[in-house]
């Protein structure tokens, strides 16, 4: 997104007065593209030029915020368009649908779902983070008490009405910075003032790309950028070719007018719940912004939040999981004991098989900042002295009534260092693949 | 339209790998995975189901109730899968590993010309992973079997040349593994080249992760072997792609546990399918050309999902 040099110095005053603290504007034009300086340190550039600049430094994809307080989240702000690039920054948002024409109960059952639809992984919270409530009965009560059934849970809404019921509902929501849904050809001008009066986020939406880019320019002619769009479509495939082409407007073509993070429905238009979760789990693989459900069952909400956050996981982190001993299936005082490292990957894999084996086991899981055994061995996290600090600090004498200690097979060379290391203890070289460890504690005595 | 601004085109081509004995194609394709409105995908991405040549220990009790009528006897268990609607059948030949001493190499080899005789699908065969029998064991069901052109591996790193040489001088195609390592799975494939295995027989595996143990790792590398096939051209990448995604989903905690262990995670088949699903559809989005599975149900799912993906190449 960002000019280059040559094209940032055309902007410039060209006076060269070195006021900026460096010598020419060709030089200071260069610092700027290189993000070495700020515009604001030149006292004679226009401020459209400094509009200009700063809206070609913004992200391809715009970052919009939806909510107020602990629970407000932010979508879009993207730059790449595989994660291996660099990563992928705000996790698809999963909201689920309700409108006001439902039955009272399955209103309260679904908002039920979504409460129970809280697991925690890895040291996070996956839960859903949107509501989306449409008016459809045209009644202004019957949508209020909607709004007010949502509120028992404190999460975000998107609030989906015609301009005339969506005007009387804002001012007793703002404060709580809904999404308002939508702005089309036909009524964007009275959308856009409601959502620039009151500050609120706004869905531009429309038939097709081009519809949705002309729209958006419009908006943004307004003078209102805080969008989400949804190109309206139905099924696995429009969707999914219309958020990869979106991602790549924003990001390989730089066409400004689609740069904004997009809404789509998972519904399936039969109401199939299994093509409503192949249906979402494309979109989160593939570029979605807000993805609307209409139920949140938990066969559904766990896979789907699992793979959200596989896939935005910031592939140079790994995910690290707690410094302790786990405890796997009825563990007692003389279960054997396994060590390895916090590597979330290596601690799913080495644990599952464990499970695998159904033979009960202490597995004892050493901090290396998250690198796997191999790669925290050559580092120097994972050695007779990291091993046995864990051992003490964790008081293994109080989990088990043995001396023993099984090590990975591919640290074999640190048992007799580790011997010194814990006078009194065994050190038993294990299997090197973890596909090998139920073989291995079938065979433990 | 600015849709036609959007478009990208590829330089490179997915090699198309024969299986079976009906001239069935898997791989050729010129674009990203179902980008189709700018390339092609003329063959489509093939979904199979997973046996044992023994009776499965630790299966789920899911599949229990699904097979185990039949899975003490490989061949009526095969029959079964073809009657399910699997495209290829996954052999896993576990019983040829020492510790369990099931079925010597001649063994294995009846087996599978047993199971090749009573369905017609294309068969992808996995010895144990054990140095000591398995180039014997595949060197066996590669002479024996001739009249279908099966998959046969793990052919690694350190073992490339003891497979790879009984693989190359019939007519079946080599499985090329690689450990979640996209340097190593192109040294692998680069091995196995140069040992002078045709190129239009390789298929790679690149380790799938499941759902939740590893699924990113395998889709990234799995999005840069594509990448470098298809935009850098690089002939090394160039192969099909194998996903074992039932063998790798079904061990998970979240496909076997029981309601009453985990409470709030809801009804459990009901999970492993969805487990299995949405592995499976990511692999597909990141590249997989053949994906093996356990549930009949996913097989179900996923062949309709790709039943709409190709309609993106009928102008929809």
């Amino acid at each position: 997104m960002a000019l280059t040099g040559l094209e940032i110095f055309k902007l410039l005053p060209k006076k060269n007065c070195g006021e900026c603290g460096i010598p020419t504007c060709l030089a200071f034009a260069m610092k700027l593209a290189a993000g070495q300086a700020e515009i604001d340190a030149c006292p004679y550039v226009t401020d459209e030029v400094k509009a200009e600049l700063s809206e070609a430094a913004a992200p391809p994809v715009r970052t919009v915020t939806i909510g107020q307080g602990e629970k407000a989240v932010k979508i879009g702000g993207e730059v790449v368009m595989y994660r291996h690039e660099k990563t992928f920054f705000n996790p698809t948002l999963i909201a689920l649908y309700l409108s006001d024409d439902m039955p009272a109960e399955e209103v309260d059952r679904k908002i039920e779902e979504v409460k129970l639809a809280s697991f925690q992984r890895v040291g996070q919270t996956l839960e859903a983070n949107l509501l989306a409530l449409e008016a459809k009965s045209g009644s202004l009560e019957s949508y209020n008490s909607l709004i007010s059934k949502a509120s028992k849970i404190n999460l975000p809404l998107i609030l989906m009405a015609p301009v005339e019921i969506l005007e009387k509902v804002i001012p007793d929501q703002k404060g709580r910075k809904p999404l308002i849904y939508a702005a089309d050809l036909e009524n964007y001008e009275k959308m856009v003032s409601l959502a620039k009066e009151n500050n609120l986020p706004l869905v531009a939406k429309g038939k097709s790309l081009d519809e949705v880019s002309e729209l958006t320019e419009k908006i943004k002619a307004s003078g209102f950028k805080d969008l989400v769009i949804e190109v309206e479509a139905q099924g696995l495939a429009a969707n999914f070719k219309n958020l990869v082409l979106i991602r790549r407007a924003a990001i390989e073509k730089k066409i400004r007018s689609l740069g904004y993070p997009a809404l789509t429905f998972a519904f399936d238009p039969q109401g199939n719940e299994w093509k409503e979760l192949i249906n979402a789990a494309v979109q989160i693989v593939k570029y979605g912004g807000i993805v609307i459900l209409s139920s949140l069952a938990p066969w559904k909400a766990l896979p789907l939040f699992v793979l959200r956050q596989n896939i935005y996981t910031d592939p140079q982190r790994p995910l690290q999981v707690e410094e302790k001993f786990y405890r796997i299936g009825q563990a007692d005082k003389n279960s054997p004991v396994l060590i390895t490292t916090n590597f979330s990957l290596t601690y799913f894999i080495v644990s599952s098989e464990i499970e695998a084996s159904k033979v009960p086991t202490w597995l004892g899981v050493v901090n290396t900042e998250g690198l796997s055994v191999l790669t925290a061995w050559s580092a120097g996290k994972f050695n007779q002295d990291t091993i046995a600090q864990f051992l003490k600090k964790q008081a293994m004498t109080d989990l088990v009534s043995h001396k023993k200690v099984v090590i990975p097979g591919y640290v074999a060379q640190l048992k007799g260092a580790l011997e010194d290391e814990l006078p009194g203890y065994e050190v038993i070289v294990g299997p090197r693949e973890a596909s090998e460890i139920p073989s291995f504690l079938k065979n433990w005595s | 339209m600015l849709v036609e601004k959007l478009l990208n085109s590829y330089s490179g081509k997915v090699k198309e790998v024969e299986i079976g004995s009906g001239g069935l194609k898997v791989g050729g394709e010129t674009c990203l995975p179902f980008y189709l409105w700018e390339g092609e995908m003329p063959n489509k991405i093939l979904f199979g189901l997973e046996i044992l040549d023994q009776e499965p220990v630790d299966w789920a009790d899911s599949l229990a109730r699904l097979y185990q009528d039949v899975w003490k006897e490989p061949v009526e268990w095969a029959k079964k899968c073809f009657e399910m609607g699997a495209e290829f059948l996954h052999i896993r030949l576990t019983g040829t590993h020492p510790d369990s001493k099931k079925h010597d190499p001649t063994q294995a080899a009846d087996l599978v010309e047993e199971i090749s005789k009573a369905v017609s699908l294309p068969l992808i065969v996995y010895v144990s992973g054990n140095k000591e029998t398995d180039a014997q064991v595949l060197q066996k069901v590669a002479d024996r079997i001739k009249d279908s052109r099966l998959l046969l591996g793990p052919a690694d790193e350190e073992n490339y040349k003891l497979v790879v040489a009984p693989v190359s001088l019939t007519n079946h195609n080599v499985i090329a593994f690689s450990p979640v390592d996209i340097n190593i799975a192109k040294q692998v494939n680069i091995l196995i080249a140069q040992m002078g295995m045709p190129l239009e027989r390789i298929v790679m595996d690149p380790t799938t992760g499941a759902l939740g143990y590893g699924l990113e790792y395998t889709f990234s590398i799995m999005e840069r072997l594509r990448l470098a096939a298809l935009i850098q051209n690089d002939e090394m990448t160039q192969f099909p792609i194998i996903c074992t995604v039932g063998q790798e989903t079904w061990k998970t905690k979240e496909a076997k546990v029981s309601p009453d262990e985990e409470p709030t995670w809801g009804d459990e088949e009901k999970r492993g399918i969805s487990w299995e699903v949405v592995t499976a559809i990511t692999l597909m989005l990141a590249g997989a050309n053949l994906i093996s599975l356990r549930h009949p149900e996913s097989l179900r799912l996923l062949k309709e999902a790709r039943s709409e993906f190709i309609s993106l190449g009928e102008g929809g």
